[in-house]
């Protein structure tokens, strides 16, 4: 830790007072609530030997789970690039009466419990609600399938990828949009090869944090999941099933495989988060 | 088509969209809870269980605020004022809670505190009961929400660069001093935003609690959990009568946030 010089050739550090109590309050705090926490979900397993770790994570039902948080999640982040992506831009671009509220709605499934947005969707979805009603007219059962899951997940996913493009497009100068349509551009040219290439950073960083939380979610989609076995679990209730069967090891399995992705899709996201202040550094 | 004509189709398309993912399901909540009258929705939110959930889940919002805004503050001091080597890997690691699901950090607490976890043995001897307890639940609202207030400090003061810092500390000034009279006054609608926000997740943890609790009603049941336990017995009206409270708590959420980030805009322009 060593005092790095400023150009002046004056060591920086050390003006301020109090680096010792910041830095100590912090690292311990950090320490006993998460990083001593997580630091136990390996050494539960130590015990486990690596196949029957294996065996638990590659176990059939729990591979179908996968399968369903996986796929649903990826729908979701999708249909939320591109709805994320339009509320942006309206939001940013045009003025019209009851902007603010809608400005303001859009942070609503991070103001909303999880466990409330779970049960009005479920009944809003469900045969006999107001939604879901509509849909079994025509056969189509939302509540209790992989559909139901993926409107959840959209639903909590939606702030990450408006929030993300917002500034990006706030930042964008028209300028470059009219110096386009005065060289003859079509619209759709133009949002291709002027915007797009802007805000795709930003998209797909809100993208893999609407995605990252879609998988981890729990509350929101726990009740219009149905949790069939093999069709409509998501991963994170097969943590819950073992845990109340007392099978602490296996939960801490399940935990570990997840615990390893989303740090991968945090690391992804760091890359890219440094790729867009270089970008906006850049020009 | 026109742009004008293109402008009111996104809008409208996107007002659309707000309104079927996001509206429908808050009228949904309060439609349901006044199905059977004024009377029955009010017996509803004042029942006893109602009112120990609700106290519960205050105490666990107190109690996480108070622990997250200790933590925000020293955090964003360390990060913003000083240079160290490892700044970016500290500030990772802070946001782990964010990336990690709900479900995994009510885990954790039972993987310490648990039958078989090794701080088993410690809390048996002091006779301290952590999981299935109101400990536990407070432990796991705080992480869930641990990164939210230092989130919303750390690139303000990020912004406001560390001169003035620096200036009052070679004029003799204390670090608290410090802190206090230059660095408060800039970030408190930020601090108050991340407060906010921290408010928000911790009235509403349910993943996180929900596995830590054991839902012992009136000893461990937060409201989240309450309208669980009363959607899975059917109870609709009194599940969505008790989530109407968390409902209103939402909106008024929304709306604080707008003013203070109305204010926070204003201070930096």
């Amino acid at each position: 830790m060593s005092g790095l010089k400023t150009p002046s050739g004056r060591l920086k550090r050390d003006v301020i007072p109090g680096f010792g109590l910041s830095m100590g309050v912090t690292l311990t705090m950090l320490s006993l609530i998460v990083l001593i926490p997580l630091a136990s979900v390996p050494l539960v397993l130590k015990d486990y030997s690596l196949s029957e770790f294996w065996r638990v994570v590659t176990d059939r039902q729990t591979i179908a789970t996968y399968k369903v948080s996986f796929s649903c999640a990826a729908a979701a982040a999708v249909i939320n690039v591109f709805f994320g992506v339009l509320l942006a831009w309206v939001l940013t671009r045009y003025k019209f009466p009851g902007r603010r509220i809608l400005d303001g709605l859009i942070e609503l499934p991070f103001a909303l419990p999880t466990a409330v947005a779970g049960v009005a969707l479920t009944t809003l979805y469900s045969e006999r609600g107001w939604i879901g009603y509509l849909f079994s007219k025509i056969g189509v059962k939302i509540s209790y399938t992989t559909t139901g899951i993926t409107i959840a997940m959209i639903f909590i996913g939606i702030p990450f990828v408006v929030r993300s493009i917002q500034p990006v497009l706030e930042n964008l100068d028209p300028q470059y949009e009219e110096a386009a349509a005065t060289l003859g551009a079509s619209r759709a040219r133009i949002f291709t090869s002027v915007v797009v290439p802007e805000i795709l950073p930003a998209a797909l960083t809100g993208f893999a944090l609407a995605f990252a939380r879609a998988i981890g979610e729990y509350g929101s989609v726990v009740f219009i999941a149905g949790n069939i076995p093999y069709r409509t679990q998501i991963t994170p209730l097969m943590i819950m099933n073992k845990l109340e069967q007392f099978n602490y090891p296996a939960a801490a399995s399940i935990a570990l495989v997840m615990i390893v992705f989303s740090f991968l899709v945090l690391f992804g996201v760091n890359i890219l988060q440094s790729k867009i202040s270089e970008i906006s550094r850049g020009s | 088509m026109g742009s004008k004509a293109i402008k009111i189709a996104l809008i409208l398309l996107s007002a659309s969209f707000v309104t079927i993912m996001l509206i429908l399901p808050l009228v949904t909540v309060l439609t349901y809870s006044m199905r059977q009258g004024w009377r029955i929705f009010v017996s509803y939110i004042t029942d006893y269980y109602t009112i120990k959930a609700l106290n519960l889940t205050l105490l666990a919002a107190a109690v996480t605020l108070a622990v997250n805004t200790v933590f925000g503050i020293f955090s964003a001091w360390s990060i913003t004022k000083f240079r160290f080597r490892g700044k970016q890997a500290l500030t990772t690691l802070i946001d782990i809670p964010f990336s990690i699901s709900p479900i995994i950090a009510g885990l954790v607490f039972i993987l310490i505190f648990g039958r078989i976890g090794w701080a088993y043995p410690l809390m048996e001897a002091w006779n301290v009961k952590i999981v299935f307890a109101v400990p536990g639940i407070v432990l796991a609202t705080v992480f869930v929400t641990f990164p939210f207030v230092s989130r919303e400090l750390i690139p303000l003061m990020q912004s406001q660069g560390s001169e003035e810092e620096e200036a009052a500390a070679l004029m003799g000034a204390s670090g608290f001093l410090i802190f206090r009279k230059i660095t408060f006054p800039h970030i408190k609608w930020g601090l108050l935003y991340g407060v906010i926000l921290c408010a928000a997740r911790a009235l509403g943890e349910f993943g996180a609690v929900s596995v830590v609790s054991g839902h012992l009603r009136g000893k461990t049941n937060t409201l989240p959990l309450h309208v669980e336990v009363l959607f899975n017995e059917f109870k609709l009206t009194a599940s969505f009568a008790v989530a109407s409270i968390l409902v209103v708590i939402a909106i008024i959420v929304l709306i604080l946030r707008n003013i203070v980030e109305y204010r926070l805009k204003r201070e930096d322009g």
